[in-house]
C-alpha cells in the first residue's frame, strides 16, 4: 500500500506548487478584464475614454502651455500661435498672491519659516520610531506657537500685519490645519459627553452637535462674520479670522464627534468590563483602552471629515477672506487675465487634491499601522 | 487549608438584585472562605453569572450586603476601586485589549492601577506568562492567539495584579474541546496554591478534583450547596438531580 507513488503517510504530503495557468498576468488579466464579454466590452469603453482624454490634457496642460514669459492672456496666446494650450503666466505671476495672499512683501519671510516650522511639525508627526521622543514632542508642539507669534507680529519686534492682509494657501492652510488640530480633541470630548450616563452632560452634547449638524457651514460662516458684531459691545474688535477659525472648528467638531461616537459604539462591552474589573478610573480606562480602539476604527471617517473640511476653507471667500480661490477668481476679473477660468480651476483643484490625497494616503498607512490581527 | 478564624473573603447577605422589574437574583446568602474554592453551576439564567459580577460590581445590587475582604460594597466609587483591584476576574470571552501586546495587557493595570514601575511590571509579568505556559508570546497581539492561549493571558493578566480572590465566569465555555483542558490545567494549579476562587462553570470533572464547594444555583437562587462529592453522588433536592441527570448523561 505504502508504495504507492501517490500516497504519503499523515504529515508528509509535501507543498507543491499551483498547477500552471492559474497565477500570473495573463491569468490576472483574464480573471479581472475579459472575464465576460460585457466586462471585455467595459474594458475596451474604459481604455476608449482613457485615450481620448488623457492626450489632449497632456498636450493641452504640458506641451503646448505657457508659463514664463507672458504679461497677459494675449501674450500667451501670441507665444502658443496655433496650438491652444494652457496659460500658466498668470499662476506664475500672481504665485505671491497665490501662497500670501496681501501679506507684505518684505514681511513674506516671516510666513516661509513658519511653512518650514509647521512642515517640520508634520513630519516630527508622520515619521515614526524618531528615537529621544521627548524634546521632539515639545517641539512639535512649540513650533506652531512661533509661527502664530511669527505670522500675527505686534510682539519681539515684529511689525504687525492685520489678519486682513492674510489670504492664499497661507489662509487656507491656517484655518484648514487649525480646524484639524483644534477639533480633535473637542469632538472626542463632545463623543464621550454624549454617551455619558450622566443627562446633563448628554442633553448638552446632543443638542450643540445636532444644531451644529442642522446648519450649513455658509450659515455659520454669515453668523460669524455679521451676526456676531450685533451681540458684542460696539467698538469691540473681534478678530474676523478668529470668529472663522472658531465656527469652522466647532462645524467639524460636531461632525467628528458624531463619527467618534459610532467608533465607541463599535466596542464590545467586555472591553468596558474588562478595564472595570481590573480597577482602572473611567478617565484610565477612556485613554487606554477605549479610545485608542474607537479612534482606530474611526480613522477613515475622521479622516474623511478632515478632507471635507479642507475643502470647505473656500467658502470663506463669501464673507470676504481672500483664499486661493477668491485670489484666482480676482485675478482672472483683470483685464490682463480674463477668461483663464479652466486654468485657474485646474490649479486650484490641483492644490486641493495633494493636500486632501495626502491626508487619505495618511489615513491608511495609520490604519494598516494600528492593524494588531483583530478585526 | 482554610482557617475559620480569618473573615471571610467574602460574604453576601440577602442579596437581591433586579434588571428592571425583573427579580434575577433572590436572597442570596453566601460566605466564602480565604483559599476557598467554589464551583457555581445551574442551568444558563439562573443567575449564576450576574451572582458573580455583582461581587466586583460590574453589577449593581439592589438589596442586601457584599462585603469583600471587609469592603462593603455601595455606590462608593472609591471602595468600588478598591475591591476590584483585589478581585481578578476572568471572562468567557477573554476580553483581552486587541490593541495591545500581551506583554501590555499584562502591566497596564499594575502600572496604572497600581503604579509599580515599567520595569518591575513586566518582570511580574513574564513570571505569571511563565506560569501559564506562553511567555515567548509575550510581544505578540491577542488576535495572533488561540482561545485557550487567550485565556490563559487573561488569567495571566489578573494574576499579576496579585488579588486575593478570582472569579472565572465560564472560563472554557467559549474554547475549542481541544483547549479546556490547558486552562484548566492552570485553574487547577492557581487552586493547588491557595487562591481564592469562585467559578462558574460546567466542568464537573474540575469541579471534583478541586472544588471545596459546589453550589447550584436556578431561578437566581441557590437551590444546593455542597462538596463536591456529595454533590455529585448524593444530590439533595430534585432540581439539582434533574440538572446532573442533564448533564452528566
Amino acid at each position: 500500500m505504502s508504495t504507492e507513488t501517490k500516497k504519503y503517510s499523515i504529515g508528509m504530503h509535501p507543498a507543491l506548487p499551483p498547477p500552471s495557468g492559474t497565477v500570473g498576468p495573463v491569468r490576472w488579466m483574464r480573471d479581472n478584464l475579459f472575464s465576460s464579454t460585457s466586462n471585455t466590452l467595459l474594458t475596451l469603453i474604459g481604455l476608449y475614454l482613457v485615450y481620448i482624454i488623457v492626450p489632449p490634457f497632456i498636450e493641452w496642460a504640458f506641451i503646448d502651455s505657457v508659463i514664463f514669459g507672458a504679461e497677459s492672456r494675449k501674450e500667451c496666446l501670441k507665444i502658443m500661435g496655433d496650438d491652444r494650450g494652457a496659460c500658466w503666466s498668470f499662476v506664475y505671476k500672481r504665485w505671491g498672491q497665490f501662497v500670501y495672499g496681501f501679506y507684505p512683501v518684505e514681511e513674506r519671510w516671516r510666513v516661509n519659516v513658519g511653512f518650514i516650522l509647521a512642515a517640520l511639525t508634520i513630519a516630527i508627526v508622520l515619521i515614526e520610531n524618531l528615537r529621544a521622543k521627548k524634546p521632539l514632542i515639545i517641539a512639535a508642539l512649540a513650533f506652531p506657537i512661533i509661527s502664530f507669534f511669527l505670522v500675527t507680529g505686534g510682539s519681539f519686534g515684529l511689525a504687525e500685519v492685520p489678519t486682513n492682509k492674510w489670504g492664499g494657501i497661507l489662509l487656507t492652510l491656517i484655518v484648514g490645519f487649525t480646524g484639524i488640530f483644534v477639533s480633535l480633541p473637542i469632538s472626542i470630548m463632545l463623543a464621550l459627553s454624549r454617551i455619558s450616563k450622566l443627562p446633563i452632560f448628554s442633553f448638552f452634547a446632543t443638542i450643540f452637535i445636532e444644531f451644529i449638524r442642522g446648519v450649513p457651514l455658509i450659515t455659520l460662516l454669515f453668523i460669524a462674520s455679521t451676526l456676531l458684531s450685533y451681540f458684542l459691545p460696539p467698538g469691540s474688535n473681534f478678530d474676523l479670522l478668529l470668529r472663522v477659525l472658531i465656527m469652522v472648528t466647532l462645524f467639524s467638531a460636531a461632525y467628528i464627534a458624531e463619527v467618534i461616537r459610532g467608533g465607541l459604539a463599535a466596542i464590545p462591552t467586555g472591553q468596558y468590563e474588562a478595564a472595570d474589573a481590573l480597577g482602572l478610573s473611567y478617565w484610565q480606562s477612556m485613554r487606554l483602552i477605549i479610545l485608542p480602539q474607537a479612534l482606530k476604527i474611526s480613522i477613515p471617517g475622521i479622516v474623511g471629515s478632515f478632507i471635507g473640511l479642507f475643502k470647505d476653507t473656500t467658502l470663506v471667500v463669501i464673507i470676504g477672506l481672500l483664499d486661493p480661490l477668491g485670489i484666482g477668481m480676482a485675478a482672472i476679473s483683470t483685464t490682463e487675465w480674463a477668461g483663464l477660468s479652466t486654468e485657474l480651476y485646474v490649479f486650484i483643484g490641483l492644490f486641493f487634491f495633494i493636500f486632501c490625497f495626502s491626508m487619505s494616503r495618511y489615513s491608511l498607512h495609520l490604519e494598516k499601522k494600528l492593524h494588531t490581527g483583530h478585526k | 487549608m482554610a482557617n475559620n478564624n480569618e473573615k471571610p473573603a467574602i460574604t453576601l447577605s440577602g442579596m437581591h438584585k433586579w434588571y428592571g422589574d425583573f427579580h434575577v437574583l433572590r436572597d442570596i446568602n453566601l460566605e466564602v472562605k480565604k483559599g476557598e474554592i467554589i464551583v457555581v453551576c445551574g442551568p444558563s439564567g439562573s443567575g449564576k453569572s450576574t451572582m458573580i459580577r455583582c461581587i466586583n460590581r460590574l453589577e449593581e445590587h439592589q438589596q442586601g450586603q457584599i462585603i469583600v475582604d471587609g469592603i462593603e460594597l455601595t455606590n462608593d466609587i472609591k471602595k468600588i476601586d478598591e475591591v476590584r483591584r483585589e478581585v481578578g476576574m476572568c471572562f468567557q470571552h477573554f476580553n483581552l485589549f486587541p490593541h495591545l501586546t500581551i506583554l501590555e495587557n499584562c502591566t497596564l493595570a499594575p502600572i496604572w492601577v497600581r503604579g509599580i514601575a515599567k520595569k518591575e511590571a513586566e518582570e511580574t509579568a513574564m513570571h505569571f506568562l511563565e506560569k501559564v505556559k506562553i511567555p515567548d508570546q509575550a510581544l505578540k497581539y491577542p488576535g495572533q492567539l488561540s482561545g485557550g492561549q487567550q485565556q490563559r493571558v487573561a488569567i495571566a493578566r489578573s494574576l499579576c495584579m496579585k488579588p486575593r480572590t478570582i472569579l472565572f465566569d465560564e472560563p472554557t465555555s467559549a474554547l475549542d474541546p481541544e483547549m479546556i483542558k490547558e486552562v484548566l490545567d492552570v485553574m487547577i494549579e492557581l487552586a493547588e496554591e491557595g487562591m481564592t476562587m469562585i467559578c462558574v462553570t460546567h466542568e464537573m470533572g474540575f469541579a471534583r478534583k478541586v472544588a471545596d464547594r459546589v453550589i447550584f444555583m436556578d431561578a437566581g437562587q441557590i437551590v444546593e450547596e455542597n462538596t463536591p462529592a456529595e454533590f455529585f453522588d448524593n444530590p439533595q433536592n430534585e432540581r439539582t438531580q434533574l440538572f446532573l441527570s442533564q448533564i452528566l448523561h
